[in-house]
C-alpha cells in the first residue's frame, strides 16, 4: 500500500504516525510540506533512516525544488519522483492512506 | 418560506423542512401534513414521536432503512415494514415523516 | 443487485472534533456510504480518538452552540457499522482508556492496525 504525507514533521505528527503504521513493502511519498521530512540534518533523519529499512520512501521533486531544496539535500536512500511517478504509485497500490 | 401554526409564524426552507428544529409544535406538524393532504392519525403520531425521540438521542434523522428496522424493533414487525410506512407517508417515511416531525432531511436523502 | 460486489471501506479519523470540520465530514460520509451495504470499518488514530470521548457538552444555552454529533456514533450500530478500532498508543498517550469512549471499540496495536489497512479496498482519510 501507499502512504502519503503532505505536512511538515515540525508542524504535524503525520510523518511519525505514518512510519509507525507503514509495514514491509509499503511505499511512502513525501510531498508538499511533507518534503521537509526527507531532508538531511533534521531531527527526523534517524526516523527516516529507520523507515527506509522496510519501506520505500519517495520525495516529490517539484515540491522539493519549490522550497529551495534539491536532491542533494535529501537523505540517502530516499528516491526522487515527479508527478507522473506520483500517478504511477497511486495506480500500482491497491490502497492509499493519506496522512493529512 | 414559512407556515402559520398555533398563532405563530414558523420558518421553513424551500423544501418545507423547518429551519429551526426547536420551533416545532404539534400544530406545525398538522399544518405541514395538511399541505400534503394528510390528516394525522394516531399511527402517524406514533412514527412522528419515534422520529423526534430518535433525533434527540442520535442528533440525526435516520435513513429509511434504519427507520424501518428501528420501528420494527420498537413498535412491532407489523409496523416495521415499508408497506405500512409508505401507506402512512406516501412521499417516503423518512423524507415526509421527518418533515412533519420538524427534523432535517435525512442524511443521504436526495 | 445480485452481482453487486461488497468492498471493504476503512475510514481513518485523525482529527479532534469541533476544531476542524474533518470529524463531522467523515461521519456524514460514513452515514451516506452505509446506504450502499459495503463492509465498513472506522479507525481512530491520533487526536481522532477524542471524537469518541464520553460526555461531550455543546449545548446552545451553555456551550459552544453546535450540534453534539458524538451522539451520532451511537447510531452507527443501526446503520450496520459496528467495526470501530482505536489505536492503542494514541489512546494511551492521551491518558484515555476504553471506559472513556461512548461506544464499544476494539483497541488495536500498530501491527493489527497496519493489517486492517492492508486488507481494505478503499481507505478514506480524514
Amino acid at each position: 500500500m501507499l502512504h502519503t504525507v503532505n505536512k511538515s514533521p515540525f508542524d504535524k505528527n503525520s510523518l511519525e504516525n505514518c512510519l509507525r503504521f507503514a509495514r514491509k513493502g509499503h511505499s511512502i511519498l513525501l510531498f508538499e510540506d511533507g518534503i521537509y521530512g526527507a531532508l538531511k540534518g533534521t531531527r527526523f533523519e534517524t526516523l527516516i533512516a529507520e523507515g527506509l529499512k522496510s519501506s520505500t520512501i519517495y520525495v516529490l521533486v517539484p515540491d522539493l525544488e519549490a522550497r529551495g531544496m534539491r536532491m542533494d539535500n535529501v537523505i540517502d536512500g530516499v528516491k526522487a519522483t515527479d508527478y507522473a511517478g506520483f500517478v504511477d504509485l497511486s495506480a500500482e497500490n491497491k490502497t492509499v492512506q493519506a496522512w493529512l | 418560506m414559512a407556515i402559520e401554526a398555533d398563532g405563530k409564524t414558523i420558518e421553513t426552507d424551500e423544501e418545507g423542512y423547518l429551519t429551526d428544529l426547536s420551533s416545532w409544535t404539534e400544530g406545525a406538524a398538522k399544518v405541514l401534513a395538511a399541505q400534503d393532504e394528510i390528516e394525522l392519525t394516531d399511527s402517524h403520531w406514533e412514527v412522528i414521536t419515534f422520529l423526534r425521540d430518535y433525533y434527540n438521542e442520535y442528533q440525526i434523522a435516520p435513513a429509511v432503512r434504519v427507520l424501518t428496522k428501528a420501528i420494527g424493533k420498537k413498535l412491532g414487525k407489523d409496523k416495521g415494514n415499508s408497506k405500512y410506512l409508505y401507506e402512512l407517508f406516501p412521499y417516503g417515511p423518512a423524507k415526509q415523516a421527518c418533515r412533519f416531525a420538524g427534523l432535517p432531511k435525512p442524511t443521504g436523502c436526495v | 443487485m445480485e452481482d453487486e460486489v461488497i468492498k471493504k471501506f476503512l475510514y481513518v479519523n485523525r482529527k479532534a472534533p469541533y476544531g476542524t470540520i474533518y470529524a463531522l465530514e467523515s461521519l456524514e460520509v460514513v452515514l451516506i456510504g452505509a446506504a450502499f451495504d459495503q463492509d465498513v470499518s472506522l479507525a481512530f488514530i491520533d487526536d481522532g480518538v477524542y471524537q469518541l470521548k464520553k460526555n461531550q457538552q455543546t449545548s446552545v444555552s451553555s456551550g459552544i452552540g453546535v450540534k453534539d454529533f458524538s451522539k451520532t456514533y451511537r447510531a452507527l450500530e443501526g446503520y450496520d457499522v459496528e467495526k470501530l478500532y482505536v489505536d492503542k498508543k494514541s489512546m494511551e498517550e492521551r491518558g484515555l482508556s476504553e471506559d472513556d469512549f461512548l461506544v464499544d471499540v476494539q483497541v488495536f496495536d500498530e501491527a493489527q492496525m497496519a493489517e486492517l489497512m492492508e486488507q481494505q479496498d478503499v481507505v478514506l482519510s480524514f
